[in-house]
This record gives C-alpha cells, sequence and structure tokens, in this order.
C-alpha cells in the first residue's frame, strides 16, 4: 500500500457518512494498475472518487482503499468537427465548460454542480434540465477506458454486446476504474441563456405547465415550496430555457464568491427560517416572472458560487431524497409526498420537481426513468428525519417508482432491488475487487 | 510567446503550462520519459497551445548544457519565456548517513539547475530580453532537521537567481525564483497533507506565470508564505530550536 494514505476525514456531500479511507492519488494513469495491485495484495477493496458530490454511501468505501482520480484530468484529443472529446476521467465538468463554451460547445448534459468529474457523471449516469430531449450523460458516451482489477484495460464502446458498457454507465464504479472516456459535446450558439419564469399556484398546474413546455423549451424543472400548505400545496416556479441565439460565447469565470467555512450550528436551519426562506423566494420569483436572458453559469449551478455549500446544514449534515414515479402515478404520488412533508413540517430549502422524458438511459442501473422526478434535501434532524423519509419510500415504492443511488445513504436492499430488477444482471458484471459502502448496503 | 519548461512533467510545471496554452503560447516540455510529455503535450494543444513540442532529456545529470539549450531555442525558433520546475525532495535520513545521497540531492536540486540558469542567462542577454522562472522553495529560507539538505540546495538556487536578477537589473530580461509552501504534488505523496498550509499545484502555477511578468525577483507561492516566513526566519534559536516543524 506504498501509495496510499490513511484518512479518516472522507465525507459523503450529505455530511451524515464519513469513514477511514487508505487513499492514493495518481497523476497518471499507468499508476492505476500498481494502485490496484497494490489494495489488493492488502485485501482492501477498491474504489474510485472524484470530487466527491454524491451526497450518500454510494462513493464512500470505509475501511477500504479509495482511488482519487482527480489529478488524471487530461485532455487526449478533440475534434472540432465532430465534438467528439476523449479525456481522462477526473477532469471536471467545470474545466470542461472554461475550455470549450468559448469554442461554441456545451456539455450535452449536466447536474446541478460543474464540479462533478467525467468518471463520476458517468458513474452515475447523470441528468439535468434537458432530460426530455437529451436522456441522460450516457447517450453521450461513446467509448469507456475500463481498468479491471485483473489488470486488463478493455475499451468499451456504446456498441458493446457483453453488457459491460451499460453496466458500467451508472454502474456507480462497481464495473472497474473508468480511466478514460470519450462523449459527444453538443454545440451552442453563445454562452447565454433565455430564460422564463412561470408562476405556478399547485401541482396540477405544475402538471399543466410541464406538459406545455416540453415541446418548446430545451431546459425545465421548477421548485417547489414544500412548506406550503392546503390550497398552495405544490405552489412553485417553473423555468424554462434554452441556449440564447445570438450573444457573447465568452462566458465570465466566476469564482465562488462567497464559502461557508465550517459548518453552522444547526439552530441556523429551523423550520421557521426555511418556511421564511421558501415564502420569501416564492413571492420574490412571482414577482420577478417573466424572461430574461442570462449567462449560463447562474442558470444551471447556482449553488456552485457558494463553496461548501453543504455547510449550511451544520455538524449534522443532510438527506438528500430524489425519486422518479413513473407518468401513471406520477400526480398522485407527488402530490402524497408533498403532503407528507408539509404535514410533518420538515422543510427543505432546494425542492425540485421535473418531468423525465421516454429517452431510455443506457445503463443497468440508470436512475432516470420517464415520469416525474422530486428533488430535496432534509436537515438531519435524527429520528424525525428519517421517519419521513421512509414514509416517502413508502409512497413512491407503492407508485411503482425508485431512489437516485448517488442521494441515497439509508434505504433497504428491498427498496432499492424493487426500484431496479436489473441489479442481479449488473452483479454479474462487478469487478469483484471493487466495492462500496453503498454496495455492500443494498447487495448483501 | 515561445516557453521552455524544463521538468515539464512535474505537476507544477504542467499546471503552468496549462496557462500558458490558455494564452496560445508555443511550448517546448523538456523531460525524461517520452510517453508522459506526450500526454501533456496532446492536453496542451486541445488548451490552446500553437505548438507543444517534446524533448527527452536527462536535465539532472546535463552533458553539454549550453549545446542542449541551443537545440531546445532551435525547436522553437527562439525563445521568451524559461521555467524550471524539476527537483527532488529525497530523503534527510539517509542523506544524512550515506554522502553519495546527499550529492545527489544537491547534484539534481542545485548543481544541475545552476547550470542552466547561467546558459538561459547567457542566451537571455545576448538577446537582451526573456524570463527565466525558477522553482525554490520555503525550505531554503531556514535550515530545519526534517530536509535541510533539500533547504540547503534550493537555498543556493535562490542566491543564484537573486544575483542573475541583479546582472539583468534594468537591462530587459528577468529572473524571478518562486518560493512554494507545501503543496499537494506526488514529491510529497505519502504525506499527511491535511490542513490549510496545503497548496494546490494550480495555485503555485498562477505565482509562476505572473512571476515571469513582474519584477521579483522572490515570488512566495502563496504568497501568504512570505509573512510566515518572515517570522521563521526571524525566531530567536532558542525558540527556533524547540520547535519540531
Amino acid at each position: 500500500m506504498r501509495s496510499f494514505v490513511s484518512k479518516d476525514d472522507i465525507r459523503s456531500w450529505g455530511g451524515i457518512l464519513q469513514g477511514q479511507h487508505f487513499v492514493s492519488r495518481p497523476n497518471w494513469r499507468d499508476q492505476l494498475p500498481r494502485s490496484i495491485a497494490e489494495a489488493r495484495d492488502a485485501d482492501h477493496s477498491l474504489l474510485a472518487i472524484g470530487l466527491g458530490r454524491s451526497y450518500g454511501d454510494s462513493g464512500l468505501n470505509p475501511g477500504g482503499a479509495l482511488v482519487d482520480m482527480t489529478a488524471l484530468g487530461r485532455i487526449i484529443s478533440f475534434d472540432p468537427a465532430t465534438g467528439l472529446l476523449r479525456a481522462e476521467a477526473g477532469i471536471s465538468f467545470a474545466d470542461i465548460l472554461d475550455l470549450f463554451v468559448r469554442r461554441g460547445f456545451f456539455l450535452p448534459v449536466t447536474p446541478g454542480t460543474r464540479f462533478v468529474t467525467l468518471g463520476g457523471a458517468i458513474a452515475n449516469d447523470v441528468h439535468g434540465k434537458n432530460h426530455h430531449l437529451a436522456g441522460t450523460i450516457g447517450r453521450w458516451v461513446r467509448r469507456i477506458g475500463l481498468l479491471r482489477s485483473d489488470g486488463t484495460e478493455i475499451e468499451l464502446r456504446d456498441d458493446d454486446q457483453t453488457g459491460l458498457f451499460a453496466a458500467t454507465i451508472g454502474g456507480l464504479g462497481l464495473t472497474g476504474l473508468i480511466t478514460w472516456a470519450e462523449i459527444e459535446l453538443m454545440r451552442i450558439p453563445s454562452a447565454l441563456m433565455d430564460v422564463e419564469t412561470l408562476p405556478f399556484a399547485n401541482v396540477d398546474e405544475f402538471f399543466a405547465v410541464a406538459a406545455e413546455s416540453e415541446g418548446s423549451a430545451d431546459y425545465t424543472v421548477a421548485w417547489v415550496d414544500c412548506l406550503a400548505k392546503g390550497n398552495a400545496l405544490g405552489r412553485g416556479l417553473f423555468t424554462r430555457a434554452r441556449h440564447a441565439p445570438r450573444g457573447t460565447k465568452l462566458a465570465r469565470v466566476e469564482k465562488p464568491k462567497l464559502t461557508v467555512p465550517f459548518s453552522m450550528p444547526s439552530f441556523v436551519l429551523n423550520n421557521l427560517s426555511i418556511g421564511l426562506f421558501n415564502s420569501l423566494y416564492f413571492y420574490k420569483g412571482r414577482r420577478a416572472a417573466g424572461k430574461a436572458t442570462t449567462p449560463y453559469l447562474p442558470y444551471f449551478y447556482p449553488l456552485d458560487s457558494i463553496g461548501h455549500w453543504n455547510r449550511i446544514y451544520g455538524r449534522r449534515g443532510m438527506y438528500q431524497y430524489q425519486s422518479v414515479v413513473p407518468p401513471v402515478t406520477a400526480r398522485d404520488a407527488t402530490t402524497e409526498m408533498l403532503k407528507a412533508i408539509s404535514k410533518a413540517g420538515e422543510g427543505s430549502f432546494l425542492a425540485v420537481l421535473k418531468t423525465f422524458g421516454e429517452k431510455v438511459s443506457p445503463g443497468l442501473l440508470s436512475f432516470p426513468q420517464a415520469g416525474t422526478t422530486l428533488a430535496l434535501d432534509f436537515p438531519n434532524r435524527g429520528q424525525l428525519t428519517l421517519d419521513l423519509l421512509s414514509r416517502l419510500d413508502d409512497i413512491v415504492r407503492e407508485a411503482g417508482g425508485r431512489l437516485y443511488p448517488a442521494k441515497d445513504g439509508r434505504i433497504s436492499a428491498a427498496m432499492f432491488r424493487a426500484g431496479y430488477p436489473a441489479w442481479e444482471t449488473f452483479a454479474q458484471h462487478v469487478d469483484p475487487a471493487f466495492s462500496s459502502a453503498f454496495w455492500r448496503r443494498i447487495s448483501e | 510567446m515561445r516557453v521552455i519548461i524544463l521538468g515539464a512533467t512535474s505537476a507544477i510545471a504542467e499546471a503552468t503550462a496549462r496557462l500558458y496554452a490558455s494564452e496560445g503560447a508555443d511550448l517546448l516540455l523538456v523531460g525524461r520519459q517520452q510517453a508522459k510529455l506526450d500526454a501533456i503535450a496532446a492536453d496542451l494543444k486541445v488548451r490552446g497551445a500553437v505548438r507543444a513540442e517534446t524533448a527527452v532529456y536527462d536535465l539532472a545529470a546535463p552533458e553539454n548544457v549550453r549545446s542542449a539549450l541551443a537545440q531546445f531555442c532551435a525547436t522553437l525558433g527562439g525563445v521568451d519565456h524559461v521555467l524550471i520546475a524539476y527537483g527532488v525532495l529525497g530523503e534527510q535520513d539517509e542523506a544524512e548517513q550515506l554522502t553519495d545521497v546527499a550529492e545527489e540531492i544537491l547534484q539534481v536540486n542545485f548543481n544541475s539547475v545552476a547550470a542552466w540558469c547561467l546558459a538561459v542567462a547567457d542566451v537571455f542577454e545576448g538577446q537582451a530580453r526573456g524570463s527565466l522562472v525558477v522553482l525554490g522553495s520555503v525550505a531554503g529560507d531556514r535550515g530545519r532537521r526534517a530536509n535541510y539538505v533539500y533547504g540547503a540546495a534550493k537555498a543556493g538556487l535562490a542566491t543564484l537567481v537573486e544575483g542573475i536578477s541583479h546582472r539583468f537589473a534594468s537591462n530587459g530580461p528577468r529572473a524571478a525564483i518562486v518560493k512554494p509552501g507545501p503543496t499537494i504534488t506526488p514529491m510529497t505523496e505519502g504525506m499527511n497533507r491535511k490542513g490549510a498550509l496545503w497548496a494546490t499545484p494550480e495555485q503555485i502555477a498562477r505565482v509562476a506565470r505572473r512571476a515571469a511578468d513582474r519584477t521579483g525577483p522572490v515570488f512566495y507561492a502563496p504568497g501568504r508564505w512570505r509573512l510566515i516566513m518572515l517570522i521563521i526566519r526571524n525566531l530567536p534559536t532558542v525558540i527556533f530550536n524547540r520547535m519540531s516543524i
């Protein structure tokens, strides 16, 4: 284990889970086989990590080895004619945007933070606000370099017939080490976004405006005030956007303006402050509703401008909860979930509601499927919070939905298996030397 | 802008090369391993470098520094900036017991770098312009038991570069020594790299890039090390000797 150092401060982004790990941070791809061999010789299971934005336990491997991929961020090749970008797995989406927006290219799919690595994005088959058009990032992956623990490096192609490509997309890093990947970037006319904000008064209005928008808008998402009750249940702000047809291709490089230097005391976030924030946000948004043109950074990544925003949840951390329920049950299940949250009085700042389109996710364990997704975060208040989350689990399960592993750290093996019937097929592709806290929890 | 980087596979050199690439520079990357140089060159070209050439050379054991440097310059058709970024931390314990280990540390970090610096100085003086940036270390500011052989080499280097800067004074060319604090690079792998004093290669790279355009000649990286080292240099020996730093 010469290249590994013991660290006890690796935490999930939610801040609830933590563990001791042996961590190696190689600078060259040709060091990776040695790292794998060292971990195997010491009988430690392996997992790759990137920028650590997974909320739960899918990016943790307590007691085992972690290969930190963030020093492997080199571009291998780029073809401006096709938009094909091949790069080492540790390159960040932030780096890709910095380099390519000015040339008129954009990520085909991006999650709500640009501080994720290419390898991590593939391992979680991330989605974005354009899911109804573009599907998940996995649909834009053409090649993957996968290093297995037996020392073989496989070049997986998107027309792969062995099942290993489909297992690796959204495979949570369990099929081996993703060392590089090739993705197709998409052309954009400018670095600006045309954004339209529409307030909606309740869940029914959300579904109406979502249905109407998906034909015309490239990006759609809604914020929901989940502490509103009664007639206002499910009120919120719907935004729809597209890349502005004209304007500059130069984005203002935005450094985090402020950072949260330490975990805030937990009394800062309480139901009163969250409720106040939600009401203010709703009324402010409703007043400012309408059309605007904005730079792409604040549109796609509002939270990236605050370094370590997760620390506002204090030392006890937070739970993220993201579910998807199929179209037939979406309306009822969403209403029921919002009612349960409102009734429990466990507020969430960042309740996000979006409809997923019909585009099929290529990964065996990909989260997105047609239907409606609700993403929430809750300050960790111990049993109170866990009780609410298991109430939500029941609604999701009954509605035939499932939860996003990147945001989970908690659900039962049974709940996971019910949502991901392909998990047994997936398990056959797992590299025997790789594991994670998540995988042990749901497979054993 | 034509830039020669000696020790181009170091993490700080690579991060600095990316800054030059974003300015559309012509780069020559010199190091020992072709495959690594090729990987960096491919990356830099996509990042905006107009040219990213490579040359394999054992910089720490140079045969004929001046003719090698002339060849490097010819590759780019001239030179504007030179960054010297290679070095080795070495094992202090071994260096205390084995003379050749100590000599090796001094050869890599001081003797060979000094030879390159002097050769570059002549080229820059001849063309009456150019910027030489050399990576030193805060370890050169005061000898500490943990790494004083390495520190002595870096101290010598700082004096040498200061001297070259003095020689250039008001003459066009510049010379600067960049002194990083502890940095998260392969050189410090295996150390406990927690805490606010550890910097990233990107932070050091920004200082190194800026150093080429400014009058120095001493640049601490990040800048707060100037104050920290001012205090450490001026600590009375009775206090310093009690500290395990």
